[in-house]
């Protein structure tokens, strides 16, 4: 029997890490992440998980402690968000490239200068090629869900990829809501035991990890890595099934909304789509045939399963919580028009950055990106094809 | 020696054949000079064990014997640091040798 609580994002995925209780856990407090390492102090402090808990000096110390309880062969997290996961950087492509599935809780926070606090994507979307699993949260329950899978798929087999779970900073870590909490021993089960792959401890082994490579193995080292994300599709599937089965909340690598005779759509990810699924209902009720399209999984991106959503449609807005300075569009919209590259009738596209520093966006503003897409579709014709919303012009 | 496919790769990096650098035979770096050890001068002191970056110094029961040319760089360190004034270890000429060590 599940149970409801009345949580935050932070408690939710500190629920979480109670229920699995990892073998190490590190981690160093940032805003917003900072409740989950403080509900898990707790939680050692009152004897509630036996897990070692670890206070580092850094979180590129706490990554490297992860790095080295992962390789002893332990279940490993963290948690951070902004400016300490970019004092991880270096530790996240060696935790990608050693293929060691720890599961770091991000609360998605910008990133300096100037100093904010607030939410935005640009801490994970700018991890985006350290080789790591993400996956993306609506809500407390969604961080809830996904975290406790995070360990299903980076653990898999097949995969062994490191997996990082977003929560929008304090629009979800520090927002209260009432989720269902699964019993401890269900989830327990769901999790399963830790295999391990040449754990370092194994002293009848003798091997050497993280060796040098020169011009002769890195390449094909890189490559094998590559496998491991390539082979989470199916994985990442398959556990969202089983999830669904147990738990009665299924998941897959996008959420589609109101899609079913759409002929437009907007593309957003995280706590966004929540508001954009408001503004969808009123332009329908107006008689506007538009839906939503939510990525939940942005690495690996799910880049066919995406296109055969989005192919029909006549006008597509790819809504983006971070910017990449100098390039074609931001990060989701280039994977997105990408995707779309091989179809010989393509639909109109067009990218919007939001919510940068934690700017709101509101459901007026979805309806005015409806309105554009709108005459998008019945003009033919792109007048921007990347702009700002909400902002000072 | 044969080199795998990504697809023969242990995951992670590992390498499961652990010490495997004795395979590497660093001696094919050497271009243009080997070390020559001329044992009627040898004092025994050591130095040139103490210093060799390879460990390429031969040494047998207590005594050093020469050489081992599988490891020997030719940076010529040895000959420096050898004290006698009829040095033990002197640099002579090698016919350059294309180097075939780990890289393509």
């Amino acid at each position: 029997m599940s149970t409801l609580k009345t949580l935050n994002g932070n408690q939710s995925i500190a629920e979480a890490v109670r229920q699995i209780d990892p073998d190490v856990m590190a981690a160093y407090p940032i805003t917003p992440s900072t409740a989950i390492v403080e509900t898990i102090a707790k939680f050692k402090a009152d004897g509630l998980i036996a897990g070692e808990f670890v206070c580092p000096e850094s979180e590129h110390s706490a990554m490297s402690v992860c790095i080295g309880a992962s390789s002893a062969g332990g279940r490993v997290m963290t948690a951070t968000a902004s400016q300490g996961l970019a004092l991880m950087w270096e530790m996240l492509y060696i935790a990608a490239g050693l293929r060691l599935p720890i599961v770091a809780a991000i609360a998605n926070r910008s990133l300096s200068a100037p100093i904010n606090i607030h939410g935005d994507h640009s801490d994970t979307i700018g991890a985006r090629d350290s080789g790591w699993i993400q996956i993306y949260s609506e809500n407390c329950q969604e961080a809830y869900d996904n975290f406790i899978q995070a360990f299903r798929i980076g653990e898999d087999l097949k995969v062994r990829t490191p997996v990082l779970v977003g929560l929008d900073g304090f629009i979800i870590s520090h927002s209260m809501e009432v989720i269902q909490v699964e019993d401890d021993d269900e989830v327990k089960k769901f999790i399963g035991e830790y295999k391990n792959v040449f754990p370092v401890l194994d002293t009848s082994r003798k091997m050497t990890v993280g060796p040098i490579d020169f011009t002769d193995y890195y390449f094909e080292h890189k490559r094998n890595q590559i496998e491991g994300i390539e082979n989470a599709p199916p994985v990442i599937e398959a556990v969202g099934k089983e999830f669904g089965l147990k738990f009665g909340r299924e998941y897959g690598f996008f959420e589609e909304y109101r899609m079913d005779d759409a002929e437009l759509c907007i593309v957003v990810m995280s706590s966004a789509a929540g508001t954009c699924k408001d503004a969808v209902d009123e332009l329908r009720s107006e008689g506007k045939r538009i839906g939503l399209l939510k990525p939940r999984i942005f690495r690996p991106f799910a880049h066919q399963k995406i296109a055969e959503a989005l192919k029909k449609m006549k006008a597509i807005a790819v809504l983006d919580r971070s910017s990449s300075p100098g390039a074609f569009g931001a990060p989701l919209f280039t994977e997105v028009r990408s995707a779309l590259y091989d179809y010989a009738e393509r639909p109109k596209i067009v990218n919007y950055v939001y919510g940068l520093g934690g700017r709101d966006i509101k459901v007026e503003h979805f309806k005015e990106v409806g309105l554009k897409l709108e005459k998008i579709a019945e003009t033919g014709k792109v007048e921007e094809i990347y702009g700002y919303i909400n902002l000072r012009e | 020696m044969k080199k795998e496919t990504w697809k023969e790769l242990t995951i992670g990096t590992i390498n499961l054949d652990a010490g495997n650098s004795v395979k590497n035979l660093t001696g094919t770096w050497r271009s243009g000079k080997k070390p020559q050890f001329i044992e009627e001068n040898c004092i025994q002191c050591f130095f040139c064990w103490l210093y060799c970056p390879h460990s390429a110094i031969r040494v047998e029961g207590e005594e050093v014997k020469g050489i081992n040319y599988d490891y020997c760089t030719g940076c010529g360190i040895c000959s420096v640091e050898c004290p006698p004034k009829e040095k033990a270890i002197t640099m002579i000429k090698e016919e350059m040798k294309l180097a075939g060590g780990s890289t393509e």
